[in-house]
């Protein structure tokens, strides 16, 4: 039985959370609150969405015993949840797939999306072809330039991209942009949020999509290790595969549970995406309160990670209220030790990491080296590496 | 009684409609928002909504965005706008001064310690996009112990149950948004506007002002024959835009004697 109760009916975590927009959307939320109430203990809501995980993404993802890796970190046995092997190679599917059979069954024909590197833009895009629903991707101009392929993999898939040309010009100014669409074109239009922020129900909703990674890994750890994990690990942009796997776990005594951010350039320098390591002010940006990266004047601060899907300055505020009830731990790590881990990882295990994976994959290194051999690190292995290869070279000066 | 207050009570004797323009404070350059602020007076603002820049305005078109970015290149923050409106106060004490922004330049300071500036600085009134009454009962309580004015927008999508929510917090009046959609969108559907203006005021007896899509004489006559106050704020932007340092104040002047000659033939 689930003992932890968050949020509250207005979506609050504590002080962290909630709904705060613009009268005009106020409606809108509302309606998709009450929606989703209604559907997410409805049998046959629930049997589609199952359905679809399974055939259409392939679930459940593998957990993978990286073993040659544990032996050559020496320490804890580090196990990996595979949702590299998802269907378009990340678990972003599980959640956008849930919110479209939501659009679908409140009459919605068309779907919006916000996207960094453009992995929730692909997977957005991805499920409107197949329920036929229109779709319209908002992706920051410097974005669209860095991440080609993504773009033209959601245009394949008959997708609109919008490039964003405000502000930083990145996944923020792209959310904002998405929010001003939605809020003109409400009647018709469900805006599907990639991560466990925004306005209430977002962040809830979106944590609920994803919980299918934690639930999965409880039962599939206990098969392969008899045990569950003396420690969760993930990274956490805005979090969503973090929360994902966490949530099953927070009730679970003696797991800990560790959440990896971006340190870019190194906290030192200011350059990074770190908004909780850093002890961040509390503000409101995108709909909810929590940690913000921001200057004296409450203005968003741009922000630095080698991995675009980390590149976030805020952070969900579920994870801001794990932080403060010490339920969850927060560290961060740089560019340079995410890059060492990816390429680890390729050469010993084969399998080439997502960049924002790599945060986690370099710090469960570090922390299992404390351990000893019997103790078990879980690492969620949240995204393939495949649409990192242009980054990953050019950091080599390699041109492909 | 609030200076808004008062304002409202003089023309609603006098049977006009407040003209209020919008102009973000810093944009084009900090040094011109004071002068900016006086032209506006002199031709024909019976209040100003002075706009706090923020780095990302959700609520806003591209028009207010370009202000907004305008302003963030000279560092133009909340503690700055207060300034403006201080130095504005050291020869105007009568024409009500109502900021407009975002919660986060609001929260990184705290509720209570921007109340206390704002006041110092004789701030009449406050709008602040994303919070809705919800999420605001401290923030409210915290300008109304101050005698400023928490003003709320109201929406096309804002049910009767909500109005009456919305309207037991705010003071000194309301705002209605006219359009679905961002900030200098489109034009307004005036019939609908019409009708739903009329509802607002079955339930509340605070002026209603109508803003968000009014982009000319002719829509600003219209409006201002159904509202207690004609917003004008991406058509005020465009002209600040569209201006050279030279020509700014004199630009600025004929749109508003356009606007203001054209809610006074509504008047009459």
């Amino acid at each position: 039985m689930q003992l932890y109760d968050m949020p509250d009916a207005r979506g609050h975590f504590g002080q962290f959370g909630g709904t705060f927009v613009a009268e005009t959307l106020v409606e809108a939320l509302e309606e998709l609150r009450v929606m989703y109430e209604q559907y997410r203990h409805d049998p046959e809501f629930l049997a589609e969405y199952a359905y679809d995980l399974k055939h259409f993404v392939g679930r459940p993802s593998p957990i993978y015993h990286a073993r040659r890796l544990s032996e050559k970190v020496g320490g804890a046995q580090i196990y990996l949840k595979r949702e590299d092997l998802n269907h378009t190679g990340a678990h972003k599917i599980n959640n956008t797939i849930g919110q479209a059979l939501l659009a679908k069954r409140m009459g919605k024909p068309r779907v919006i999306a916000e996207t960094g590197a453009g992995q929730h833009g692909v997977a957005t895009a991805t499920i409107a072809a197949r329920l036929g629903l229109e779709c319209v991707v908002y992706m920051g101009s410097e974005d669209v330039k860095r991440q080609a392929p993504n773009v033209f993999r959601m245009k394949l898939l008959g997708a609109t991209v919008v490039p964003v040309e405000s502000g930083s010009k990145t996944l923020k100014d792209a959310l904002n942009e998405a929010m001003r669409d939605w809020v003109t074109n409400v009647h018709n239009t469900f805006y599907i949020i990639g991560t466990v922020a925004g306005p209430h129900p977002y962040p809830m909703m979106v944590r609920d999509f994803q919980a299918v990674i934690g639930i999965e890994a409880k039962e599939q750890m206990l098969e392969m290790a008899g045990r569950q994990p003396d420690v969760v690990v993930a990274c956490v942009g805005g979090g969503s595969n973090a929360m994902g796997i966490f949530y099953p776990y927070i009730d679970v005594p003696n797991v800990r549970l560790v959440g990896v951010e971006a340190a870019g350039l190194g906290m030192e320098t200011g350059k990074h995406a770190a908004p909780l390591t850093a002890n961040s002010p509390v503000g409101v940006l995108h709909g909810n309160r929590t940690y913000l990266m921001q200057d004296e004047d409450g203005n968003i601060i741009e922000t630095h990670s080698v991995s675009a899907g980390l590149d976030y300055p805020g952070v969900g505020p579920e994870h801001a209220w794990l932080k403060d009830i010490k339920r969850a731990e927060y560290v961060a790590i740089t560019d340079d030790e995410a890059m060492a881990a990816f390429h680890n990882l390729c050469r010993t295990e084969g399998i080439i990491p997502a960049l924002e994976s790599s945060h986690a994959l370099a710090y469960a290194e570090k922390l299992a080296k404390t351990l000893s051999k019997d103790q078990i690190v879980l690492v969620n292995l949240s995204g393939r590496g495949d649409k990192d290869i242009n980054t990953v070279a050019k950091l080599a000066n390699i041109t492909l | 009684m609030s200076r808004i207050q008062k304002v409202f009570t003089a023309l609603k004797q006098q049977g006009k409609t407040a003209l209020i323009p919008y102009i973000t404070a810093g944009d084009p350059h900090p040094k011109h928002t004071v002068n900016l602020m006086h032209t506006l007076v002199e031709h024909g603002a019976d209040m100003i909504e002075l706009g706090v820049p923020f780095s990302d305005p959700m609520a806003d078109g591209p028009v207010i965005q370009r202000a907004s970015e305008r302003a963030l290149l000279h560092k133009v923050g909340l503690t700055a706008v207060l300034n403006m409106v201080k130095t504005f106060r050291e020869t105007n004490q009568s024409t009500p001064i109502i900021l407009m922004g975002y919660a986060n330049p609001i929260e990184a300071i705290g509720a209570s310690v921007f109340a206390d500036r704002a006041k110092t600085a004789d701030v009449d009134g406050v709008i602040t996009v994303d919070y809705p009454p919800e999420e605001c009962g401290d923030f409210v309580h915290q300008l109304r112990s101050r005698d400023i004015d928490p003003v709320f927008l109201l929406s096309p999508t804002t049910d009767q149950k909500r109005v009456e929510l919305i309207v037991n917090q705010a003071s000194g009046f309301v705002y209605y948004v006219s359009l679905k959609g961002v900030t200098g969108a489109k034009n307004l559907d005036i019939v609908e506007v019409s009708e739903r203006v009329a509802s607002i005021r079955k339930q509340t007896n605070l002026p209603v002002g109508v803003g968000f899509g009014i982009r000319d004489a002719a829509t600003a006559k219209a409006t201002a024959k159904i509202a207690d106050a004609v917003v004008v704020g991406s058509r005020m932007v465009q002209a600040i835009e569209a201006s050279t340092e030279a020509n700014l104040l004199s630009n600025v002047a004929a749109l508003m004697d356009e606007l203001k000659a054209a809610v006074e033939a509504a008047n009459n």
